[in-house]
């Protein structure tokens, strides 16, 4: 049982630290650029990548699902870098486009909190505008580690998504939410709660980790 | 006198449909101190940003040495890093003091900082305390880091945005004195905007006088402030109101 368990754990922390991950690297240049320009057509994405963050993950799980399964328009292509359902890689996907959009919202504000004359002193220093953008950023830094903070909360506790492209198969794509489903279905309670407060200990820890991101600014 | 640094040929700046600016003709020497006075909204903060390269006028050219700038023709990367500016707010970074000073130049990929920030440091009586946080600076030394900030980099022009105002007398005197050691001892080139009739007549070589968007008159320090042409001009020394 206990390597049982030590896999899922694993699992839980490689799937949404992947996605994580993806969702940093998509969700940080969306909320720079947002936040920093003014164009067209700002505002309907600003809107869209709200409902994003408010998405149900479960929608995405069908969404991610219809586009991957063989009969899928993704699925059908049979290509080597798309995931097959019921891969730990498709829960990645999903959990993906569950977190960018928080990443990216709380990202574009975080930048739109620093003041605008700094922009524009960085750039009378002589500042490219992508190293003014990336100083911007460094400037923002504690909202953007929320942003990545909020990511994460939005995935690591999801259920609705890895369940229905992962398919909660026992040492495949089990992760801690699942199994907390799958146990308390079967009356398991005690697995179940303990499940529960592995996976709050996690998030915890993981939180505790990113704090230390924030560094010494945040205790001035 | 040698060719000037900038030459401005029938400038006009607006901004949706409200112009902001309106320069016929305006030559900035190599090596002067440049004061441009006059009330707010009068053209200067918006000069200084086409001056720097931050934006480009809607109409007409801005010459640079040889090199000409127009709406659509934004200088290069290594022309607008020949020119730097200070605002009237410091803007520091959150960062050390060192820290700040030493941005500009390793936006530039200049690797050996230590030595030119300590000297930059020196210049403007800070270099006791490079670790400290910007944020926990008073207003004057603030403003003395920003300037650090600029003059670590060598611009060869140095553009200052009412550098002084909300500053105390005491930080003021202190600035002015690093402003005038900068021009004397590199020659570098200033343009300096207040709203300070006695600094400008303290520092410049030459004044500008704007209102409404237009040079009304320019000229060497001496005959600005005591033989104006311009009743407009002679109105705004005297400090009486000029709308």
């Amino acid at each position: 049982m206990s390597e049982e368990l030590l896999e899922i754990i694993i699992l839980s922390l490689q799937v949404s630290g992947v996605a994580l991950l993806i969702s940093a690297l998509i969700g940080i240049p969306i909320g720079v650029f947002l936040g920093l320009n003014r164009f067209t057509g700002r505002r309907l994405l600003i809107a869209l990548m709200y409902t994003g963050m408010g998405f149900p993950p479960v929608v995405i799980g069908l969404f991610v699902y219809l586009v991957l399964s063989r009969s899928g328009p993704l699925g059908s292509l049979n290509l080597p870098f798309i995931p097959a359902l019921f891969t730990p890689a498709a829960m990645v996907v999903a959990q993906s486009i569950i977190s960018f959009p928080l990443v990216a919202g709380f990202t574009m504000a975080a930048v739109m909190g620093v003041d605008k004359r700094l922009r524009q002193q960085v750039m009378a220093l002589g500042a490219t505008k992508q190293q003014a953008a990336l100083t911007v950023l460094m400037e923002a830094r504690i909202g953007v580690v929320v942003a990545i903070i909020a990511g994460f909360g939005g995935i690591i506790s999801e259920v609705g998504a890895v369940m229905m492209v992962g398919g909660n198969i026992e040492g495949r794509t089990r992760v801690l939410t699942t199994a907390i489903v799958l146990s308390t279905r079967q009356g398991d309670f005690n697995l179940a709660i303990a499940l529960g407060l592995i996976l709050l200990a996690i998030t915890f820890l993981v939180n505790v980790a990113m704090l230390r991101l924030q560094g010494k600014s945040f205790d001035e | 006198m040698s060719a000037p640094v900038y030459t401005l040929d029938q400038i006009s700046k607006t901004y949706n449909t409200r112009r902001v600016l309106e320069v016929e003709q305006l030559a900035i020497q190599k090596g002067e101190i440049l004061a441009l006075v006059g009330p707010s909204g009068a053209g200067k903060s918006t000069l200084l940003r086409l001056l720097n390269f931050l934006e480009q006028p809607t109409q007409g050219k801005i010459q640079f040495h040889a090199f000409e700038f127009s709406v659509d023709k934004e200088p290069p990367l290594d022309v607008r890093r020949r020119v730097t500016m200070v605002f009237q707010h410091p803007m520091l970074l959150n960062r050390s003091v060192e820290a700040n000073v030493k941005y500009g130049l390793e936006l530039r990929g200049i690797r050996d900082t230590q030595e030119r920030v300590k000297q930059a440091l020196a210049e403007v009586g800070l270099e006791h305390i490079p670790n400290q946080k910007a944020n926990t600076l008073s207003g004057g030394e603030a403003q003395r880091v920003a300037l650090a900030r600029a003059i670590v980099m060598q611009p060869e022009v140095l553009l200052l945005d009412e550098p002084t105002a909300n500053l105390d007398p005491y930080n003021v005197g202190l600035i002015e004195k690093i402003i005038l050691h900068l021009n004397q001892q590199y020659g570098t080139t200033l343009v300096l905007v207040t709203h300070n009739v006695f600094q400008a007549k303290r520092l410049a070589q030459r004044v500008a006088f704007l209102l409404d968007g237009k040079v009304i008159e320019v000229s060497d320090a001496e005959t600005f402030f005591n033989h104006p042409q311009d009743p407009r001009t002679a109105a705004f020394v005297r400090g009486d109101m000029v709308y």
